[in-house]
């Protein structure tokens, strides 16, 4: 018993075994404060509530993965900060509106952590064995489950303690029900719509509405090296020139990147969510084929579906290929001779 | 027919209820499972439906089992089967029309589940009437068990009812009756079969020794 009791303590590992400093806690630490500009903003927009839904989602996702642990009597992992970042990026994923109790919304932020910590990453065998993006499928599941109440959007405020907030559309939302032209109408102009999507002065998530909070925070983990540069680039590359082609309604090649690269999720999606080491390929050239590809089905849903916003499904859907696009670009082994082609073999037997 | 006295005809009926389980052990036709078991009322009757046609091919099987040419088996296995496929589809127009419009393509596909040919072929077509008749009553009630849990659980979450009766008077999870939510319910479900399996082989292994 007691050798068995020692055994266990010994964690069996997967190469590689030779590892760099950086540890998952300290990965995990750093890009939650690259997520902290655009958290500020959301928390500056909308007031407290956006504090409790967020705080909400990390208390829980924290909370069920420690409980999960403690259950199937494994060693708990809560302090590398794994389910604190799948907390964080859920909450900012999230309407501030949820925090509401005419109709009691509270109940979601603590059913879609569930998912996505529980169901989406430990059921699959922890950090590194999930297939999906677990903040992405706790959200994906909450607007499924919740379409009304996950889509109410709160007015973004200056005046912090407003508690009663009007609620409005967001900018992907009128410009899917109403057009361009209407969009421009609710901004003013031309330049103060840009500015706005900008800075973050519009409806939406929580952590998704100021694209310079986020450029930010993701410049600062390119710089750092935690990210490379092949997945925004190539997902937010794709998304605006699809946009440009697609998106104007008057005939090709008259659609406005701008709107659709500042608005919605993109930037969060492309920056934060897409860029996910376990749910993305590692090498190069598959990263660039995922980029596309996220862009792509993001741009198709925004323009053609029935959602206004398509950067959540998009991820998810590139996520189940990530594996397989893993398995067709493989780097290439160190000292490994290009296999000749039958074609080649006989020319070169002449 | 010399081993047909040591079959344990109570094993054999368990058999198919927990060790060979159709939906939540071999993880076979689980299309239909997911498809029609958005309410109790429909799981329950694609149980019966499937339980029917399993128990009435086993025993068309082993009755015919001596003059079946074993070249030929398969295109008369599934001859029998369709056979019995059709007249379920036929009585449940008939009695139960409401039921019949929404799950009668699935009840059409019985015809095609790989485990009532894989039982016609295994066993059926090796077995006296009595053990084929008790293991198709195993595997059937297995899966009537197993559609019953799952549409049962996706019901009263997804829907806050019970056979059309409303039981829960919250806003209830959506997509448990779409679905996605069938996968979720399959998956959970499954593991939790399983899980509860692993636990009483582990104290009926414990109580042994």
């Amino acid at each position: 018993m007691e050798a068995t009791k020692k055994e266990q303590n010994f964690i069996v590992s997967v190469s590689p075994h030779v590892k760099s400093d950086e540890t998952t806690r300290q990965i995990m630490w750093t890009v939650s404060i690259a997520l902290l500009p655009a958290l500020f903003s959301g928390l500056y927009f909308f007031g407290p509530k956006a504090l409790f839904v967020t705080a909400l989602c990390i208390i829980s996702s924290m909370l069920f993965e420690h409980l999960y642990l403690r259950i199937v009597e494994k060693k708990s992992v809560v302090g590398d900060g794994s389910a604190f970042l799948t907390g964080l990026l859920l909450g900012m994923n999230m309407p501030s509106s949820l925090w509401s109790f005419s109709p009691f919304t509270a109940h979601v932020p603590v059913i879609a952590s569930f998912v996505a910590v529980v169901i989406t990453k430990q059921l699959f065998g922890g950090l590194g064995f999930n297939v999906f993006n677990p903040a992405l499928i706790g959200r994906a599941f909450a607007l499924i489950s919740w379409p009304k109440a996950m889509t109410i959007w709160n007015a973004p405020s200056a005046a912090f303690f407003a508690m009663d907030a009007k609620t409005t559309a967001t900018p992907l939302g009128i410009l899917k029900e109403e057009g361009v032209t209407k969009l421009i109408e609710v901004f003013g102009d031309k330049m103060s719509l840009y500015q706005q999507l900008l800075t973050g002065h519009r409806a939406g998530s929580i952590g998704e509405t100021s694209a310079i909070a986020l450029l930010i925070g993701g410049l600062f983990l390119l710089a750092k090296r935690y990210i490379t540069w092949h997945i925004p680039v190539s997902f937010l590359g794709s998304a605006a020139l699809m946009a440009w082609v697609m998106g104007g309604k008057t005939g090709l090649f008259t659609g406005d990147p701008i709107v659709h690269l500042l608005s919605g999720g993109l930037m969060l999606g492309a920056w934060f969510m897409a860029t996910d080491y376990v749910t993305s390929p590692s090498m190069k050239t598959g990263q660039i084929i995922f980029g596309v590809g996220c862009g792509l089905l993001t741009m198709l849903i925004r323009l053609k579906g029935g959602y206004p916003e398509g950067v959540m499904f998009a991820i998810l859907i590139m996520n189940c290929f990530a594996p397989l696009i893993d398995r067709g670009f493989r780097s290439k082994v160190f000292g490994a001779v290009k296999q000749q082609t039958s074609a080649q073999a006989k020319e070169s037997a002449k | 027919m010399s081993n047909q006295s040591s079959i344990n005809l109570k094993d054999l009926f368990l058999n198919g209820i927990v060790k060979e389980n159709t939906i939540f052990k071999l993880a076979l036709s689980l299309c239909p499972s997911i498809a029609v078991t958005n309410n109790l009322k429909n799981g329950v009757f694609m149980g019966v439906a499937v339980l029917f046609v399993q128990v009435m091919v086993n025993l068309t099987i082993s009755l015919m089992r001596n003059i079946i040419h074993p070249k030929v088996r398969l295109p008369i296995f599934m001859l029998v089967i369709s056979g019995w496929v059709t007249v379920t589809q036929l009585m449940m127009a008939a009695f139960v029309p409401d039921v019949y419009s929404k799950v009668g393509l699935y009840i059409a596909l019985i015809v095609a589940f790989a485990s009532i040919l894989a039982r016609a072929e295994m066993f059926a077509s090796k077995n006296s009437i009595i053990p084929s008749a008790v293991d198709g009553l195993g595997m059937g009630v297995g899966f009537l068990f197993a559609l019953s849990v799952i549409s049962f659980f996706r019901e009263l979450v997804g829907k806050g009812s019970l056979w059309g009766h409303a039981i829960i008077n919250t806003k209830p999870l959506l997509i448990m009756i779409l679905p996605a939510g069938g996968f979720f319910a399959v998956g959970i479900l499954m593991a939790l079969f399983n899980w509860i399996n692993a636990r009483y082989a582990a104290k009926a292994a414990h109580a042994s020794h």
